[in-house]
């Protein structure tokens, strides 16, 4: 009774609904102002250099715009701003050596890069002359990512289904679940030490694309195995159970119905694992060797690849090198990019509607 | 068509829990059936045992009988696949797979098995639409995904889906309790129209549709948490609803608990 008795007039009503808000300007005239004010700190002080002003005025920014806004809007929009700022810097911040190396690479890879680039190879040419290209280390990690993804992604795939369809969480699942969350974190260099000592050492195998492709694959697995996983562990079990109910079989269920529906996730995590591999430089040198001249069989000799290209060039220290490094290193960015496209658009062709 | 399922002393356990306790009730061809109780009472689970579902969950068994005709569905030599092309099942949610078409749901259990010809599955898909009267609503766009249909068309897919494959019994798990009562209605209409055909058990939370659509009525409760379901009593509808013998059954059809 007491609470619903109390009237309140017109004003009143307004007072308690209305926020008073800084106007729209003033996020500006705060920057500029702190910038100003930095400048200002600069010339009369010691503290100078252009990443300390930098500094300066960031704090200066976020210090008045969090006591000006506490005076006028109170409280919870001063924690607001202070809040956004800051997830707008570390966003800022992250971004910054990315656009940075994608910069730089580009710049710097531009020199030496063109269609020639792209045509040729090292034979014959000397490491102080400019000329020469990729092409046989293009052709050797086409071919290498394309023999690890053929053995890395239905390995990875088959074990995701074993571990979701078939484990249960029995023992050998939970082991087997364990051991890939291990080898997620596997030092690249340690599986080309692998197939280094196991293969080549041990077996007989011969360094070449295809010894190179098998390093890439075993660190192919654990993603690919980690993201079907999750992919298929996102698939409703009323799907599962609806398909049971119209007296399919499992393995039927698990062909034309789970995987269909995951399909999309599927994709998309094997094509990222394609693209992981693709820079790896580590094990690639360990188990082909170098070469400046085109080897289209990966199974016999040396094969030349993007990443050990890269390496070389940089190892041959004259400018001319350094140049096709950096270009190298601008391919290298640009397949990658392509794979990724190229997964987001498979992806989409097959999304569920 | 159509067949009768009597059921014996049936204990269903998951893991060590039992949940529920010496069941015995028989389900008459031709007819709807309908379990009611209030919800953790071991109704669905008594249905999903009627085909084999149950032991899809991990660690689920059962102790008793089920017999189908004459014929024990838990039979050493009783594959649980054909079991559930025998007799079907609509679950709660409607769940057309995501990645078919309209036409590709409703052959889902034939084409996934073996391969049919084409005009073959045409008029399955036409009889079993019709049968579950979506077939003038779908007809002009049977390639569009299953998903892109109302929540009610949605449901009447899965049944169309489920009627494919020409079962003898139609299990129903709350059929109707995700849906709007307009659809809702077209639903019951529809099981009308099957029981001619089918032998029909229907798990509900709602009195009015079992009093609506069933023949006979078993109402199942359960003593308290961590205990087993039972069932109370079953009966013709028409009893169960005017004169329960039992006076928990009263209770709950009058509203007085669950």
């Amino acid at each position: 009774m007491a609470i619903s008795e109390r009237r309140i007039t017109d004003d009143e009503l307004h007072e308690l609904l209305a926020q008073r808000r800084l106007p729209r300007w003033s996020g500006l005239a705060i920057a500029a102002a702190s910038i100003a004010g930095a400048i200002l700190l600069a010339l009369t002080t010691a503290v100078s250099g252009n990443a300390g002003t930098a500094i300066v005025a960031f704090l200066l920014y976020v210090g008045l715009q969090t006591g000006i806004s506490f005076r006028i809007e109170g409280r919870r929009y001063a924690v607001d701003r202070l809040a956004s700022t800051f997830l707008v810097s570390a966003l800022v911040a992250a971004l910054v050596p990315l656009v940075s190396i994608l910069l730089t690479v580009l710049i710097r890879g531009l020199n030496a890069f063109s269609v020639g680039f792209l045509t040729s190879t090292m034979r014959n040419v000397s490491p102080r002359r400019p000329g020469g290209g990729i092409l046989h280390a293009l052709i050797g990690t086409i071919e290498q990512v394309a023999i690890a993804a053929l053995i890395g992604i239905p390995l990875g795939v088959l074990a995701a289904v074993y571990l979701v369809e078939y484990g249960n969480r029995s023992r050998l699942a939970r082991a087997v679940s364990f051991f890939v969350d291990v080898m997620t974190g596997i030092p690249s260099i340690v599986a080309g030490l692998f197939v280094y000592t196991a293969l080549i050492l041990t077996l007989g195998l011969p360094r070449s694309g295809f010894a190179a492709a098998i390093s890439l694959a075993i660190l192919m697995i654990p993603v690919v195995v980690r993201s079907t996983e999750e992919m298929l562990r996102l698939v409703p079990n009323e799907l599962r159970e609806a398909s049971y109910a119209l007296a399919v079989p499992k393995y039927l269920t698990i062909l034309r119905i789970v995987i269909p529906t995951a399909s999309t996730g599927i994709i998309t995590g094997a094509m990222l694992a394609v693209a992981r591999v693709t820079g790896e430089t580590a094990p690639l040198l360990l188990t082909t060797f170098l070469t400046q001249s085109t080897n289209a069989n990966p199974f016999v000799g040396p094969q030349a690849s993007l990443p050990t290209y890269v390496w070389d060039q940089i190892g041959s220290g004259t400018t001319a090198s350094i140049d096709r490094a950096w270009a190298g290193a601008l391919a290298l960015i640009l397949l990658v990019m392509i794979l990724n496209l190229s997964a987001r658009l498979i992806a989409r062709a097959s999304r569920v509607k | 068509m159509a067949k009768r399922i009597d059921v014996s002393d049936l204990n269903v356990y998951y893991g060590s829990f039992m949940a529920v306790e010496g069941v015995t009730l028989t389900v008459e061809p031709r007819a709807v059936t309908a379990f009611i109780g209030p919800s953790g009472c071991g109704k669905s689970t008594v249905l999903r045992t009627l085909n084999r579902m149950h032991e899809v969950t991990p660690g689920a068994r059962i102790e008793g009988k089920i017999l189908l005709d004459h014929e024990d569905i838990y039979g050493a030599d009783i594959d649980p696949v054909n079991v559930r092309s025998t007799i079907g099942m609509v679950f709660q949610k409607p769940n057309p797979f995501p990645t078919m078409s309209i036409y590709d749901n409703v052959v889902a259990g034939i084409k996934l098995k073996k391969r049919t010809k084409r005009a073959e599955l045409d008029s399955v898909v036409e009889a079993s639409l019709r049968g579950a009267n979506l077939w003038e609503e779908v007809k002009d766009r049977l390639d569009r995904p299953g998903s892109g249909l109302s929540g009610g068309q949605q449901q009447r897919l899965c049944i169309a889906r489920a009627i494919a494959i020409e079962p003898q019994v139609l299990l129903m798990d709350e059929p109707c309790s995700a849906l709007d009562p307009i659809s809702t209605l077209a639903i019951e209409e529809l099981i009308h129209e099957l029981k001619q055909q089918y032998t029909i058990v229907i798990v509900t939370h709602n009195m009015q549709q079992a009093a609506r659509v069933s023949d006979t009525t078993a109402f199942f409760n359960i003593a308290g948490t961590g205990k087993p379901g039972k069932l109370i009593e079953m009966d013709s509808t028409q009893k169960i609803f005017n004169a329960p013998g039992e006076k928990s059954t009263e209770d709950y059809i009058s509203g007085r608990f669950g």
